[in-house]
């Protein structure tokens, strides 16, 4: 664990030659797989950011709850993938909860766009995630965890029940394993990629 | 686990977190002297002279002065709230002790470029 000594820095550098860094959210509901999708695909052991909000659920960025606000802080796994010798990728696991909404507007910020990790045992509580990511413009995937023990339904019935647009990616993961996890943020990516409106550099 | 820090500072044993307050961390302040730091940006220590820099600065510096680091990466090894790092690095950026990049999608829409990027290292991990 970190402690102030530079000495004890546990903190993995990256290759000076890294230049640029792109973020990803995976989010999804409570124990949908996120930290375990984050961990599959980072080099490093998954750190964690604390965000500040207040009670109420507002994000508190600019630490103007000195005043007294009753606050609390939300820690958001993350980890690290390096692409190429010039380029970073930073996946953020952010709590798709509706009390969460307000940290959002943060740790979207930047962000490329998200992928949405479903249990098919608990569909239902994808649904206000996928809303949030509507109502904020955040282009997204979905991905669908699979557990041993999950029914099993067709794209059609998924996209259905999702409500999700035609265009919109829908793959199906395992998110203890490499390159099934890649996969689903490649379909992401590349949903971005061809389907996002973007300014031409 | 939670070794007493060399600087004095007090750590809470159960969480290893510095038993102060944010704010006084940041001096009182509560926003960054500049915006353009977010979560992924990219730092590194461009000055190894730690005069006239607070504890808390101190322990930031000694943290950017093996490499570079992400904003977030730096927050979780100081365990400091990300808001409270971006803070402490604004004041640093200001007066030439850090070094920052500028963020790869500065207008909030990445470009063709990066995204072509991304796709090509990450099927490299296939």
């Amino acid at each position: 664990m970190g402690s102030a000594l530079s000495s004890d820095t546990t903190a993995t550098y990256l290759r000076p030659t890294v230049a640029r860094a792109a973020k990803i959210l995976i989010t999804g509901h409570f124990a949908v797989g996120k930290t375990t999708f984050v961990r599959t695909l980072s080099e490093i052991e998954p750190l964690q950011t604390e965000e500040v909000m207040t009670r109420a659920g507002a994000l508190v960025d600019d630490l103007t709850w000195v005043a007294g606000k009753t606050t609390t802080t939300v820690a958001i796994d993350f980890g690290r993938r390096t692409l190429s010798d010039s380029l970073v990728l930073y996946l953020f696991g952010t709590p798709g909860q509706d009390r969460f909404t307000h940290l959002w507007d943060g740790i979207a910020r930047g962000s490329l766009g998200a992928l949405v990790l479903a249990d098919t045992r608990r569909l239902a509580d994808s649904f206000s995630v996928v809303e949030r990511l509507e109502a904020m413009g955040l282009p997204y995937a979905v991905a669908i965890n699979r557990f041993d023990n999950s029914p099993r339904y067709s794209g059609q019935e998924l996209r259905h029940a999702l409500d999700l647009l035609p265009e919109t990616p829908l793959v199906a993961c395992d998110a203890r394993d490499r390159a099934s996890s890649a996969h689903a943020v490649i379909a992401l990516v590349d949903h971005l990629l061809h389907h996002q409106p973007r300014e031409h550099v | 686990m939670n070794p007493a820090p060399a600087d004095g500072t007090r750590t809470d044993w159960n969480t290893g977190r510095a038993l102060v307050r944010p704010h006084v961390v940041t001096g009182g302040r509560g926003t960054p002297s500049r915006n353009t730091l977010d979560h992924i940006t990219l730092i590194t220590a461009a000055r190894e002279d730690l005069t006239d820099l607070g504890p808390e600065q101190c322990r930031l510096m000694r943290v950017c002065l093996g490499g570079w680091l992400s904003v977030a990466e730096v927050a979780a090894n100081l365990r400091l709230p990300t808001s409270v790092t971006k803070v402490l690095l604004a004041d640093l950026v200001d007066s030439g002790h850090i070094t920052a990049t500028a963020p790869a999608a500065p207008a909030g829409i990445p470009g063709e470029q990066l995204l072509k990027d991304v796709l090509d290292g990450l099927r490299a991990l296939l």
